[in-house]
Parts: structure tokens; sequence; C-alpha cells
């Protein structure tokens, strides 16, 4: 059997020392899971490593860490392939590293505490269903899709995978994060909780909510379990600004829909509209801001500075306005078909509908789906309701 | 020191089911559990939940297909409880939230499953144990006052007070290792079964039978012990599972001759007959080689249409991509029965009774006993919640009527001692407790398994007893009191060692063929000598038998064929 050596961040609490580093060296086949690693390792060589685990397939959420710098789970990361990111990115032999999650204080090894970070957010959404008078003699009857489509954030184990990796929560601690907007997804689509709008007016009303995050994929990429976080707090802005009109105080939708409104008219991002439309939208040409919006336009001025110093934003002529370039031929063309598209079909991919690999269909595949990558229309979020 | 009127022990659906009922009564409650009790084994049931609700099924159809799964050996006025009162907990489920699959019309929608003459089985995509859980927990959650969470407290051993009730259980708060007792005067052990007495086996790692040896070790008797259940479809190397719902939803079984093998085993229900059945007949495949190498058969879900394969079994389709490298929509995947589920454990009454005042037991870690020789799949989530539920009312209603008392607090020195004896075992005298734990796993595998004989049970006894003797200096490294997860495994590792000894003892013992015990040396069924449960209560030497009789309200035994 192959060796492999994994190189385990360590605390050991109760010694008095700070975090180390230790390697072990491990006999494995390629297709074990690091977890599984780790557990010849506490079984054979040295039983105070700790880490939570239970059902070793990526089901009870245990055991949550990084490896070589990625939010994952242990039991679902095959050994061999761990093996090989970790060669890939440093090159030559290196061991693969293993990391307790981040954003979380760290207990013992692999062990962090959850419960202040992750659970205390969770109980932040008022997670329990909440119905309208008592319930009907048989079941609530409700369609079908609606049940398959909270599905997906009702596959969430917890694991955590997903706060780990949130860049928001390492600027803002607060941010209510990716799984329990997750969680506030699972009881805002399902058609039997009557507080739809109550919650999404919390949530959007709280600085730290669902406007609080930056569209960065991190926990897309992280979830072991497909729920991408991102896309249910996407769901939940565009139910909240789009069906219930709920604006929010840090005037992030309205930000939203200027993005795209811009895309939408010039192809590409005209930063000089950017501002002008999130803060005195449609009043075009002009600028007729409210107090609210100047206060805020102000506000983002050390933004904009800072992100020229830090080359996100190349130069300050992007906030004049005019200046910006039209894009070459029919590009811009092309850019509103995929609006009309998106906007006639208004469907939402489900991996409960779709399947695996359905989810990234070729450009032209999009367009004619075959029979077997058929993709089920949802029905309109009103008639869902 | 923690005081409750009820004390539940386990986090799982049937602890939880528990905790809500007790605090629907109006009593103070706890719930222990050594995980997050998200993490709890329920999660893995991947199938669904039985209950005769649509139109045209009737809970009298759903009790006799029990009744023939269990091989006639469940009790028959328990079973009908159960599948008289399972479409009003579905319902209740429903109205908590869990997002039970819809059929067109929007109603509840349903998926064959083996052993039933109905498709009667609820689910949630495949992930109908998590999402029943996460449900309760949301309800634990919104219900914190009334029920007090203790999460990742690990209970040592159960306390009785002078008159033999049960008073409460010690503790061992994993996070930072004091141990503490607390009192109650009702306990409910919702500790789950043993699986991990076997290897490999589909169960968690936590599953190590802890209840069971708890409540045995203070006297309670633990019954139909030799009935451990082998799943017809686990993964070869390191036993998981593919639901039944695969073939529930038209998945065949074929040999390395790519014949359908269930043909001559059962030719009416063929995939879907019950578990016991398909397991022996894949079994016999394999031992007449007609296997493949590796000592599996082929699950074919291909022919199941893609769009349902990733709108029910996605799961599944993640475990073969995972965990065995297989495409599941394009290629078959090799199996083979594993260990799976305990239909034995503490003997109890209809409401949850034990023979031990004031104690509770419900879920896998009891035994009612409505499997029987056999657990139907999708009966045991069932079971989890219908004997949760009533255990919970009826420890409530109790705690209302008595005023029990104290335990004696020398039952915490005792555990403390006991725990200290541990962590000071010298280093280089006895074996690694995790090097016992992997023997007794093999042993139990190779020997108690899905066929048996007299002298393989007899080796296995033999080792267990061994094993027992060495676990008693085998040592640990952590010697640490802050998630010492390593004391916990030597505790468990006792615990398994009683489960194992038991289960042995019982399969010994009975000398005929019933349900998952299947007896080589004795390969009839015999009515006249064994329409009977054994019953095994703890003497100083070991498990001392004793019998109770089957409970038959309105099914005769019949001879058994699918
Ligand atoms: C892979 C798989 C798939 C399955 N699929 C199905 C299915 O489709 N349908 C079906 O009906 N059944 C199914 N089953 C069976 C079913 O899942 C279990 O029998 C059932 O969930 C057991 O529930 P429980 O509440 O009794 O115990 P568990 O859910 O196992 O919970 C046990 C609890 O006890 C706690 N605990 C244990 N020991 C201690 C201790 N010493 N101190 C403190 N706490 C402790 C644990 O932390 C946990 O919270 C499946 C089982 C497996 C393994
Ligand atoms: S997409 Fe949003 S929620 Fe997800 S990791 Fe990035 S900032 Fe966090
Ligand atoms: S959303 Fe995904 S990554 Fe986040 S806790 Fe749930 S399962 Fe884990
Ligand atoms: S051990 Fe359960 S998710 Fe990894």
């Amino acid at each position: 059997m192959p060796d492999y050596t994994l190189k385990v961040r360590r605390y050991q609490p109760e010694s008095g020392e700070g975090a180390y580093w230790q390697e072990f060296k491990v006999d494995l086949d390629p297709d074990l899971s690091v977890l599984d690693g780790l557990l010849q390792v506490r079984d054979r060589e040295d039983g105070s490593l700790v880490v939570r685990c239970s059902c070793r397939a990526a089901i009870c959420g245990s055991c949550g860490m990084k490896i070589n710098g990625r939010s994952t789970l242990g039991c679902k990361t095959q050994i061999a392939e761990a093996h090989e990111q970790a060669n890939r990115r440093n090159g030559g032999t290196e061991p693969i590293v293993v990391e307790p999650m981040a954003n979380m204080p760290v207990i013992k090894d692999l062990v962090t505490d959850m419960e202040s970070t992750h659970w205390t957010k969770i109980r932040r959404v008022t997670p329990w269903l909440l119905p309208e008078g008592d319930p009907p003699e048989r079941e609530y009857v409700v369609p079908p899709e609606s049940m398959i489509d909270i599905t997906q954030s009702m596959a969430c184990i917890q694991c955590g995978a997903c706060v780990s990796s949130c860049l928001s929560l390492e600027v803002d601690p607060e941010f209510i994060g990716p799984a329990a907007l997750a969680k506030a997804y699972r009881f805002v689509g399902d058609p039997r909780d009557a507080e739809a709008r109550g919650r999404l007016y919390d949530l959007a009303q709280d600085p730290h909510g669902i406007y609080d995050c930056t569209h960065c994929f991190s926990c897309v990429d992280a979830c072991p379990k497909d729920v991408a976080p991102m896309d249910q707090i996407m769901r939940l802005r565009r139910i909240a600004g789009d069906d219930h009109d709920i604006d929010d105080v840090n005037n992030g939708r309205r930000h939203e829909s200027a993005f795209t409104k811009i895309i939408e008219k010039k192809g590409t991002l005209d930063e000089s509209l950017l501002l002008q439309e999130s803060y005195a939208q449609g009043v075009k040409g002009k600028l007729i801001p409210t107090p609210g919006a100047i206060k805020g336009l102000v506000g983002s001025l050390p933004t904009a500075v800072r992100g020229l110093r830090t080359g996100k934003m190349r130069s300050l002529a992007k906030l004049i306005p005019g200046v910006h370039e039209k894009l070459p031929g029919d590009a811009q063309e092309h850019v509103q078909r995929i609006y009309t598209h998106a906007e006639e079909h208004r469907e939402e991919l489900n991996l409960y509908i779709s399947g695996e690999e359905e989810l990234e269909p070729e450009p032209d595949e999009a367009e004619t789906p075959t029979p077997e990558a058929a993709i089920e229309p949802e029905p309109d979020e009103e008639g869902g309701r | 020191m923690p005081r409750h009127d009820v004390l539940v022990i386990g986090a799982g659906l049937a602890g939880q089911r528990a905790a809500l009922a007790a605090a629907e009564e109006g009593v103070s409650v706890g719930i222990v559990s050594k995980v997050h009790p998200v993490r709890s084994h329920s999660n893995a049931a991947q199938g669904g939940i039985n209950a005769a609700l649509q139109e045209g099924d009737s809970w009298e159809s759903h009790a006799f297909d029990t009744v023939k799964g269990s091989d006639y050996l469940g009790d028959q006025d328990a079973i009908e409880i159960m599948c008289r009162e399972a479409p009003e907990e579905i319902l209740h489920l429903e109205h908590l939230g869990v997002t039970f699959h819809r059929n067109d019309e929007g109603r509840l929608g349903t998926r064959a499953f083996g052993g039933a003459s109905q498709a009667r089985t609820y689910y949630v995509a495949d992930i109908t144990g998590q999402a029943i859980m996460h449900v309760l927990y949301e309800q634990l959650m919104k219900h914190s006052e009334l029920i007090s969470r203790y999460e990742e407290y690990f209970t040592t051993g159960l306390v009785l007070d002078d008159d033999g009730n049960c008073a409460g259980a010690v503790m061992r708060n994993v996070s930072d290792g004091t141990m503490e007792l607390f009192e109650a005067e009702n306990v409910i052990l919702a500790t789950g079964g043993n699986g991990q007495v076997w290897q490999p086996t589909t169960n968690a790692l936590i599953c190590t039978g802890d209840g069971i040896a708890m409540a045995y070790r203070v006297g309670a008797p633990l019954m139909d012990m030799e009935m451990i259940q082998y799943h017809p479809t686990t993964l070869a190397k390191k036993g998981f599972l593919i639901t039944e719902g695969a073939r529930g939803e038209g998945a065949l079984l074929l040999n390395a001759k790519g014949e359908r093998f269930m043909e001559t085993y059962a030719p009416n229900k063929m995939e879907l007959a019950s578990r016991d059945v398909v397991s022996r007949a894949e079994q016999t495949e394999i031992n007449e080689g007609r296997g493949f190498p590796d000592g599996t058969v082929a699950l074919d879900i291909t022919v199941v249409p893609r769009k349902r394969i990733h709108e029910a079994l996605r799961e599944i389709v993640l475990v073969g991509r995972d965990f065995a490298g297989v495409d599941i929509t394009r290629e078959p995947i090799r199996i083979k029965p594993g260990n799976h589920y305990a239909m034995g454990g503490v003997k109890t009454d209809v409401n949850g009774a034990t023979s031990i005042p004031g104690l509770y037991a419900a879920g896998e870690a009891a035994c009612v006993s409505v499997h029987g020789g056999n657990r139907l799949g999708a009966n045991s989530l069932l079971d989890t919640l219908i004997f949760g539920r009533r255990a919970g009312q009826h420890s409530a209603t109790r705690a209302k009527q008595i005023e029990a008392g104290r335990p004696s607090s020398a039952a915490l020195a005792d555990e403390e001692r006991r725990i200290a004896e541990l962590i000071g075992r010298d280093r280089g005298k006895g074996r690694r407790a995790s090097e016992v734990r992997k023997e007794l796993g093999e042993a139990m595998d190779q020997h108690v398994a899905v066929f048996r004989d007299a002298e393989g049970i007899k080796t296995a006894l033999e080792t267990v007893k061994r094993l027992q003797e060495e676990s008693r200096s085998a040592y640990i490294d952590d010697l640490g009191a802050v998630f010492n997860q390593d004391v916990l495994g030597a505790i468990e590792l006792g615990f398994m060692l009683d489960c194992a000894e038991c289960s042995c003892v019982a399969a010994l013992h009975r000398t005929e063929s019933r349900g998952a015990q299947y007896r080589t040396d004795f390969p009839e069924r015999n009515d006249e000598e064994w329409l009977k449960h054994i019953d095994l209560t703890r003497d100083s030497d070991g498990p001392e038998i004793s019998y109770s009789p089957v409970t038959i309200t309105q099914w005769q035994p019949m001879e058994r064929t699918y």
C-alpha cells in the first residue's frame, strides 16, 4: 500500500504550548479518505490526535477541516487526490496539509468551537417553520417542485465548511454567514411558512444579513453537499427585492440592480454609472440623490480610492460619465439576448432536478436541452406560494 | 447538579421525538448526546419511512407485512400499535416542516420498498433520516425553554436508587472532561444500535451499543440479540450502504454472469423480497462462485431513468462517485451483504418501559419487539418515532405521579475511579484498545453473520471472552481532560464487548433458522420449539438465558415465501 504523509496542525490545550505542526506517515489504499488516514494515526500511533467524525460517508457533518488550505470534509476527500493536489500546489513531494476549520476558535487539534460561531447564527434565523393557524387535517397540499426546490438547502449537513471558507466572515465575523442563510431559504422557499416576508425584511435590514455576502463563490466550492449557499442567498435577495420590494440599509439591493441594468445596456460594467444608478436610480444623466443616498455616495468614496490603490479599480477616469467604451460589433446584442432568455425562462437549476454534469451545460446545450438533460422549469414564484 | 423529570440519553430520532413528547406533557426534560444531535446516526437513513396512509392501503396490510418480514418473531400487539399510529405520525412530521416528496397533485407521494405489499414508503429524496432529524432539531431549538440540551455529553453509566429504580446517570462533558451526576425521575435510553461490533458495517463510528450495555449492566434484560441484519447492498470495502430505495426504484441484482439471480430465490418479489432473503441469496451466489472475484455481486441502477435517479437517488450518485469511483447512472456497482441493524436490544413493553422502574428505552437500542427476526426497510425510522413518542409520554406521566428516590453520589465517585484507572494504565503491558476493537469486529463478521453454525459462533464467543480479558488492561494514549476521544473509545469498547457476548450466546442457543439467524447446522424454522424470544439478563459470569413468549393477535405463523 502506498505511503502518504499528513502534516497536521495540532493544538493540545492542556500542554500549555501553542499550535504546532506534526507529520505522520500513513499507509492506505489510495481510494480511502484523509479521515481514514487520520483515524489510522489515531488507532496505531497517537490516540491523542482528535477529530470529530462519525459516519465516514459525508452524511453526519462532523469532519469539517481544511485540507491543503481548502475547507472540506475529511471523509469525502480521497487521500490520493489530496496527495496529488499537495504536489501540484507546492511542486515535489509535499505532505498533505490538514488544519482545523477557519473562522472559528480551535478547541483541540482539528476540533473547533462550532457552537459559538455556527450554531449561534443558525438560531439567529428563527430556524423552524412558522405556519399560519392550525395545521390541516391531512398534509399541506403544495406544489411538488417547491419541496424538491428546498430539498437542496435541506441537504445541508451543518458541517461548517462554507463558514470556514467565507471571505465576508473573515472581514465581518458578525455576518450571518452562508450556512445560516441557506437555512433561512429553506423556510422562505417553503410554501407552508407564513412568515417569508418578515424573515426577508429581517435579513435585508440586518447589516450582517443577505447583502453582506460578496459573491465570492467560496462557499459554493467548499460545500460537500452541493447546497450552494451563495445561490440560496441570491434567491433570498431576489425574492426580497423583486417579489416583496424590500430595500436594505446598506443599499445593497439598488447597487445590485444597478449592476445588472448597466450590463444589460452597455454589455460591460460602466463604473461611472454604477454609483449614480445605485444612489439616484432612474434619473438619466442627472444626479438627484436622496439624503440617504448622498451619505452612501460619499461613504463609498474611500472604497473607490482604496480600489484604485489596490488595483481593483483601474483608473479614476472610469468614474467619469461618458468615458466608458462601447463593446465591438454585435456583442451588445448578444448580451441583451442573454437577458431576454433569462427573463423568459426564469428557471432555477437545482441539483435534485438537473443532476450533476448538466449543471454546467455547454453553451449551445443550454439553448436546446437534450432529453437527458431536460430541466424542469419551476413554477413562477407567486404560483409557488 | 442537573435534575430533570425525564432525562433522555441519545438525540437521534428516537431521543429527540421522546424529548419533544415529554415536554409537551409539561415536565422538565433534558436531552444528552455524545455528539451534536444532528450528527446522530439517524442521519444515515436514506430510504424512507413506512405508513399506510395512502388510499387503498390499510394498517392491517402494513402490520401483516411486518409480521411476515419478522419471520413471525415480532410481537403482534406492538406491531399493531406501530402500524396503526404510523399515518398520524407522518402527518405530524409533515406539519412540523419535513419536506416529504409530493406527487403531482401536491400530496404526499410514496415509493416501493422491500418486503412490502404496497408502495407505502414516504421519503425526502434520499435524505429522509437527515431531513426528519434536522426538523426535529429545529423543534428542540424552538422549545429550548422546556428542553435542556446537553450536547457532547457522554453517558458512562446508569444509576439506581436504593429501591432499584432508575434515578439518573453519570455524564462526562466531552469538551472539558468533567464528570457529573444527572438526577432524573425517569431515564429514556435512545442510544441507537451497535453496528460497530461488526466490521465492516453500514453504521457510524458512534454506534457502539452504549445504552444496550448500560441497561444490561444495571440488570435490565436484553432480547433478540441474535437477530442482526445484514443489508443486501453495501459497498465491499468500507461497508457503505446503497439504499433499498434503489431497488424500490427498479434496480436489478446481477451475478457475475449477468443473471438476475433473484428469479431463483424469490420469483414473485424478486429484488424486493425481505432483506434476510436477499442477503442469503447474494451470499449463496458469492459462495458458489457466481460472484465477482472480490466477493461481490452487481447492483444495476442504470435501468432507472436518469431524471428519476437525480431526483430520488442523488445521495447514492454521490456515494458511488466519491466512495467507489463508479457513476451509477452509467454502470452497475459492486455490492455485498453487510452488517446493518440490530433487531435486538433492551427489552421493553409497548410504552418503552423496561423491567427497571423509571428506565425506558426506544429506537434501535430497544427491542419492543416490532422487528422480530428481520426488520423491513423503512420500518426502523417509524419504530424510533412511534416508540420514542410513547416512551416520552409515558415517562412524563409517570414523573407526575411518583416521587423518585435520590441516587447515591457514590455512583459518581465509582465512575470517576473507573475512568481514572483506565487513563492511568501502564502503557507497556497490555494491547492498544484500538487493536482489541479491530479484532472484535473481524471475528464477529466472520462468524456471526449471514450464515452461522455452532462451531463458528463458539469461536467468536471464545474470542470475545479473551478480548474482554485483554480490554481490562488495554491502554490508551491521551491522558488529558479536554476532548479526550481516546478514553471514550475505551469505554465504548467495553460496551461493545458486552453486546458481542450477548449476541454470540443467543445465536448459539437458538438452534433453528429464522429471519436473520440462519444456522447451516439447523437450516429449518422450528415453530414448535422456537417461536419465542431469548432474553438475556446479566449474571456474575455472563448472560443468563430465559424466554418470553411471542405475542400473537391475528396472524398465525405460515411458511414465508416472496
Ligand atoms: C446507512 C443506514 C441507512 C438506513 N436507512 C434506513 C431507512 O431508510 N429507513 C429506516 O426506517 N431505517 C433506516 N436505517 C435504520 C435507522 O436509521 C436507525 O435504526 C435509526 O435511525 C436509529 O435511531 P435511534 O434514534 O435509535 O439512534 P441514533 O440515531 O443512532 O442515535 C443515537 C443517539 O444516542 C447518542 N448516544 C449513544 N451513546 C451515547 C452515550 N454513551 N452517551 C450519550 N449519548 C449517546 C448518540 O450521540 C445519538 O445521539 C438505516 C440505518 C443505516 C445505518
Ligand atoms: S459567496 Fe457570500 S456567503 Fe459564500 S463564501 Fe462568499 S461571501 Fe461568504
Ligand atoms: S451549506 Fe454545505 S458547507 Fe455549509 S454547512 Fe451546509 S453542508 Fe456544510
Ligand atoms: S465523518 Fe460524517 S461527515 Fe465526515
